[in-house]
């Protein structure tokens, strides 16, 4: 007679069974993935890179190249590569290889979550020349406005930092250090000119120390044809 | 079964997920990224794609294996394979589509979460054969995908008066961010469920109708 407990144990799995499942669904799933991202990360990266790129060419007019800056020995050099950690910034150099102003990245809090956002920069003029918002997750509709809003991005075309940026009320803007805000959107225009301001506040010590003027050996040679050629 | 009859479930199963077991509509599951990424037709469009392309995958997967896994562990391992599949969309996208990647953010990820693709391999995928747990599968995932595109375009058009981000009504148009924002996803769906329900009581009515008129004692 067959007892009907070990007849349905006999469908029990063993433990080792167990383990072995799940231990061959973890190392297939590791392998799988493994894959995927080695086959995916040259194009992410590049990615990245092309993103970042064009947006330096699009917060500083009239650039044809640009150059990787960051702080070498106390001073801001041409730094082609990448220290684990650092920051970095990007120098701009026109079609006579003369150094134009500089793309800084810079970040803070918005209304929903960090905004990151590169800014062009003219050390000589005090003057902020474009601004590029590289991540956000402000709302649909309300505070993603700070880079759908040409008219609120048209305030960064030619603003100046001193004494410092200030937001006022949409419409009011008069002089040239002042920011029109975004009916709606209080806070993520606020949050905008907050960031400028730190990161001017952050950068404009190093910067005033550093010779401007030619770019020298610019890393990037711009090509006759100018910014298509080599922004492509 | 026949041969013929084998593809007349196949097609049954295929079809059970688009209209009347509808995961959205009928089900009513998955509604954190039905709300969350269908303020505009591209988001839509990408996230019911990516969502469907992982519910085949595992589906075909579970099916396939659904003998070798025991029974004390196959929740885990379903996990294992959605979220296998879920991690490899992702750096597809990334490397793809980064644009769009960027406006869906955590909600890719969060695909593993999604209860109506661990419901279908407990329910379907690890009771039947490969082909109609693929049918299932692909049913289930274009309902989803369909009802997740079409709120998608419908919040689009009256929030942004585009679609695609091609501008339809001109400039004078002033859109009606309300449908952009929580809110809008949560009219828009309700308004949705009221159509289709609308729909679906008329036709069983009917028929019903039809089987009164013509007497038929079964009833
Ligand atoms: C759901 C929701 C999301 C919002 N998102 C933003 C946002 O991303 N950025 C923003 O500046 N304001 C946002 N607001 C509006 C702010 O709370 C605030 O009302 C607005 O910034 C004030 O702008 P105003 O001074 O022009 O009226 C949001 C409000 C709600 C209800």
């Amino acid at each position: 007679m067959k007892d009907p407990i070990i007849e349905s144990r006999r469908y029990e799995a063993s433990p080792t069974r167990l383990v072995v499942t799940l231990g061959l669904a973890g190392l297939l799933s590791g392998l799988a993935i493994v894959s995927a991202y080695e086959w995916t990360r040259p194009r992410i990266e590049a990615n990245h890179a092309s993103a970042l790129r064009e947006a330096v060419f699009r917060v500083l007019p009239g650039i044809v190249g640009l150059q990787r800056w960051a702080q070498r020995g106390g001073e801001l050099r041409p730094a082609d590569e990448d220290r684990a950690g650092e920051r970095a910034i990007y120098a701009g150099c026109d079609d006579r290889d003369q150094l134009l102003g500089f793309a800084i990245p810079a970040e803070g809090a918005g209304f929903q979550d960090t905004i990151k956002l590169l800014f062009g920069y003219l050390p000589d003029q005090r003057s902020i020349v474009g601004v590029e918002v590289l991540e956000s997750r402000e709302t649909p509709g309300l505070g993603d406005r700070i880079y759908k809003d040409q008219a609120f991005l048209d305030n960064f075309r030619t603003l100046l930092v001193d004494p410092e940026i200030v937001l006022v009320k949409n419409g009011t803007k008069r002089a040239a250090h002042e920011v029109d805000s975004i009916t709606g959107a209080t806070i993520s225009s606020q949050a905008v000119v907050n960031i400028l301001n730190a990161g001017v506040q952050e950068w404009s010590r190093l910067l005033s120390a550093t010779r401007t003027g030619s770019c020298g050996q610019t890393l990037e040679q711009p090509s006759p044809s100018g910014r298509n050629a080599t922004s492509g | 079964m026949s041969r013929d009859g084998q593809n007349r479930r196949a097609y049954q199963e295929l079809v059970k997920g688009l209209w009347r077991e509808n995961p959205v509509f009928v089900q009513v599951l998955g509604m954190c990224p039905m709300l969350a990424v269908s303020n505009s037709a591209i988001n839509a469009l990408t996230m019911g794609l990516a969502t469907f392309t992982v519910l085949l995958s595992s589906s075909l997967m579970v099916s396939s294996l659904r003998n070798l896994i025991p029974r004390q562990v196959r929740i885990s391992c379903y996990i294992i394979v959605i979220a296998t599949f879920v991690t490899v969309i992702d750096f597809v996208l990334l490397a793809l589509v980064p644009d769009v990647h960027k406006e869906l953010g955590a909600f890719i990820p969060l695909i593993v979460a999604n209860c109506m693709i661990l419901g279908r391999q407990e329910a379907f995928a690890a009771k039947h054969p490969v082909g109609l747990a693929a049918a299932d599968a692909a049913g289930m995932g274009g309902g989803f995908a369909l009802a997740l595109f079409g709120l998608g375009g419908f919040r689009e058009v009256l929030g942004s008066g585009s679609l695609f981000g091609v501008s339809l009504f001109g400039a004078h148009f002033e859109p009606w961010v309300i449908m952009l924002l929580p809110p809008g996803g949560f009219i828009s769906l309700g308004l949705l469920l009221l159509v289709l329900n609308w729909v679906r009581s008329r036709r069983t009515q009917r028929s019903e109708d039809l089987v009164t008129a013509q007497g038929n004692p079964s009833r």
